[in-house]
């Protein structure tokens, strides 16, 4: 599969001064998460993460603190060394470089954005975006233009020579996007970047990086504990909990067909409006004739509940060719709507 | 002998072992000894004969806009006042003495206790072994070691920059440490994140965030090295501190007061010079030093000629 950009397999962390033995053990015996505690007093991360994400789409890690979703994004990058496991960056091989290697990646192929910004206050916006390629050794005058770039395209170009603490906290958050955008990595990761936003700031924020990343072509692993922001911003989300990931699916997978209490508890209170489709919920026709109220297979639950708003006779959903593909009475839309 | 005043007996001779000990340091490796003198000499000798050969009002000069760059116009008159009150004294000459054993030992305490602190930041283990060296260097008198320290370098304005050494370094290097480790753990993360060498990290991050804990560490070292300008004249040292010791010893007061005063003085104008140089740009208002102070001003008249 050529298309995929980022693929961890079989990935583990566990910390403490007795990993390895514990690792051992682990795989030996499927030791839980406390008695790997009890025993070597060694804490797991991340328990057996497989995930791989396509080129071009945003993926994003969705769980609670403490379930290891930073921990497992900083693998990518290997700010945190994995126990066990491979990880598959653009066709690079990543657990088996050498420190050089690591740091041409970083600089070059992954872009970081943080939770709480982690802008240098000592330096201007232009050196704190030009980092990357500074210490790349690249020259002044190439930076300033990269980082002009990459501010403008921010909207933010004429701060390039004003600090950090002069700029508000969403104004902070968009050059910690440029500073990742700077220069022009194939992937993103997000760790949490708008969870320290105002609910206003973060919506537009949202809407903005969703409408960069529509003409940018990046692969994005975004970080979230916010479910709501999960299936705004993910074209596929993992659910993680204490260290595993539980579920991985689209949007509509993950609130449709929630795998476990855990998921279905979270996915509780998420509007099913805009998220489940015709196609998802609609019966078989069994000879039954197609009615006058048609719709297609694609189309969301809140158009669907617009046509029992007449009357209750149940909507036809047709197949892109015209053809009739089954119907939905009022009783299961409503049922999708309950969840 | 009594059981119950078992004390009453030198059960262990640790004065007799450290004095033989000493003996044989000083009999075979004295050259050693000799040898760490000569970085020391050469720093104090030159900033000495630079700060007591120039013209008087030239160093006033020189110190005044020293104080005023760093520290602002306010600071400048403090510096020209205080200094000009030492000059007005008689006891112009000593104090240069003085700030030249103080300045050399500030160099060296940061040329040493700078590096120190970033391993020790780096190396808990290195810093568990230190901390207690550290604790030794500033909780044993210092007239202990005065003994072993004139034996080992002989007496002299260069053993005492070693006696100031050893009592002024330890805060430099714990403020150091304490500085790198409190830098923001992300802001080190992001650096690394974007393809930053451990090196780069260090110097494009790490030291200038915790460029303020240092410099307050570099404050109390030069603070602790004034407090032992008396104390080190004992092995002959100039400077101020020897006109408070021949004053105390012929019960001459206005002597020992001048020389007192000269010494409060001078670290008024050192302190404040040196806080002020801890300031980080953020906090003046993201200008530049040299946009600033004397330098700014002469800066301002050539754009406008």
């Amino acid at each position: 599969m050529s298309d995929v950009q980022i693929e961890c397999r079989d990935l583990w962390k566990i910390y403490g001064r007795r990993a390895d033995e514990a690792m051992k053990a682990v795989l030996a015996e499927g030791l839980s998460k406390e008695e790997v505690r009890d025993r070597y007093d060694c804490v797991l991360g991340v328990r057996d993460a497989t995930f791989s994400v396509n080129k071009g789409e945003i993926f994003c890690i969705m769980g609670l603190s403490g379930s290891g979703k930073s921990t497992l994004v900083r693998h990518v990058n290997r700010l945190i060394e994995p126990t066990s496991g491979e990880i598959h960056v653009a066709s690079q091989r990543v657990d088996t470089m050498n420190e050089s290697q690591l740091r041409q990646l970083r600089a070059e192929t992954i872009g970081m954005v943080f939770q709480h910004m982690a802008l240098w206050p000592h330096r201007t916006l232009g050196d704190n975006v030009g980092f990357g390629l500074e210490v790349r050794g690249v020259a002044p005058e190439q930076r300033r233009e990269a980082s002009l770039k990459a501010l403008e395209a921010m909207d933010l170009g004429g701060w390039i020579d004003h600090y950090p603490d002069q700029l508000s906290g969403g104004m902070q958050q968009r050059v910690g996007l440029a500073r990742a955008l700077a220069a022009d990595p194939e992937i993103l990761l997000m760790d949490e970047p708008f969870s320290a936003l105002d609910p206003l700031i973060r919506r537009q924020l949202q809407d903005q990086f969703l409408d960069l990343s529509a003409h940018m072509d990046k692969t994005t692993l975004f970080i979230t504990h916010d479910l709501d922001e999960a299936i705004r911003m993910g074209d596929h989300i993992a659910i993680m909990n204490d260290g595993e990931i539980v579920q991985i699916g689209t949007p509509e997978e993950i609130v449709t067909n929630p795998k476990d209490d855990y998921v279905a508890e979270f996915v509780k209170g998420i509007s099913r409006v805009g998220l489940v489709r015709a196609e998802t919920i609609m019966d078989r026709l069994d000879g039954r004739d197609a009615t006058t109220k048609q719709v297609q297979l694609d189309a969301e639950l809140g158009e669907i509940i617009e046509h029992f708003m007449e009357d209750q006779t149940p909507v036809t959903v047709m197949s892109p060719d015209g053809s009739a593909a089954g119907q939905i009475t009022i009783k299961s839309a409503l049922t999708a709507l309950r969840g | 002998m009594e059981l119950w005043n078992i004390f009453d007996t030198e059960w262990v001779p640790v004065g007799a072992w450290v004095e033989s000990l000493l003996q044989w340091v000083v009999a075979n490796f004295r050259f050693i000894f000799q040898a760490i003198k000569v970085p020391f000499d050469i720093v104090l000798t030159g900033l000495e004969d630079g700060l007591t050969q120039a013209p008087d009002l030239l160093i006033l000069a020189l110190i005044v806009l020293v104080a005023w760059q760093a520290g602002g116009r306010r600071l400048g008159l403090i510096s020209l006042a205080c200094m000009t009150a030492i000059g007005l004294m008689g006891a112009w000459e000593e104090s240069m003495t003085t700030l030249s054993i103080v300045l050399t030992c500030v160099v060296f305490c940061s040329l040493i206790g700078i590096p120190l602190g970033v391993i020790a930041a780096k190396n808990d283990r290195f810093w568990m072994i230190l901390q207690p060296l550290l604790d030794l260097m500033q909780t044993i008198p210092s007239f202990v070691y005065l003994v072993p320290i004139v034996m080992l370098f002989s007496i002299g304005n260069v053993s005492g920059v070693i006696v100031t050494f050893i009592y002024a370094l330890p805060p430099v290097v714990r403020l150091t440490n304490l500085g790198i480790r409190q830098v923001r753990a992300d802001m080190v993360e992001a650096a690394r994140a974007f393809g930053a060498s451990n090196r780069q990290t260090l110097y494009k991050v790490e030291l200038p965030l915790a460029m303020p804990t240092i410099m307050a560490g570099v404050n109390q070292t030069i603070m602790m090295a004034l407090s032992m300008v008396v104390v080190s004249s004992m092995i002959s040292v100039t400077g101020l501190g020897q006109m408070v010791l021949r004053g105390i010893g012929r019960l001459d007061m206005g002597l020992a007061t001048v020389g007192g005063l000269g010494i409060v003085f001078l670290a008024i104008v050192i302190d404040r010079t040196s806080q002020s140089f801890g300031i980080s740009a953020r906090d003046r208002g993201h200008k530049k030093w040299y946009e600033t102070g004397p330098v700014g001003a002469v800066r301002g008249l050539m754009k406008k000629g």
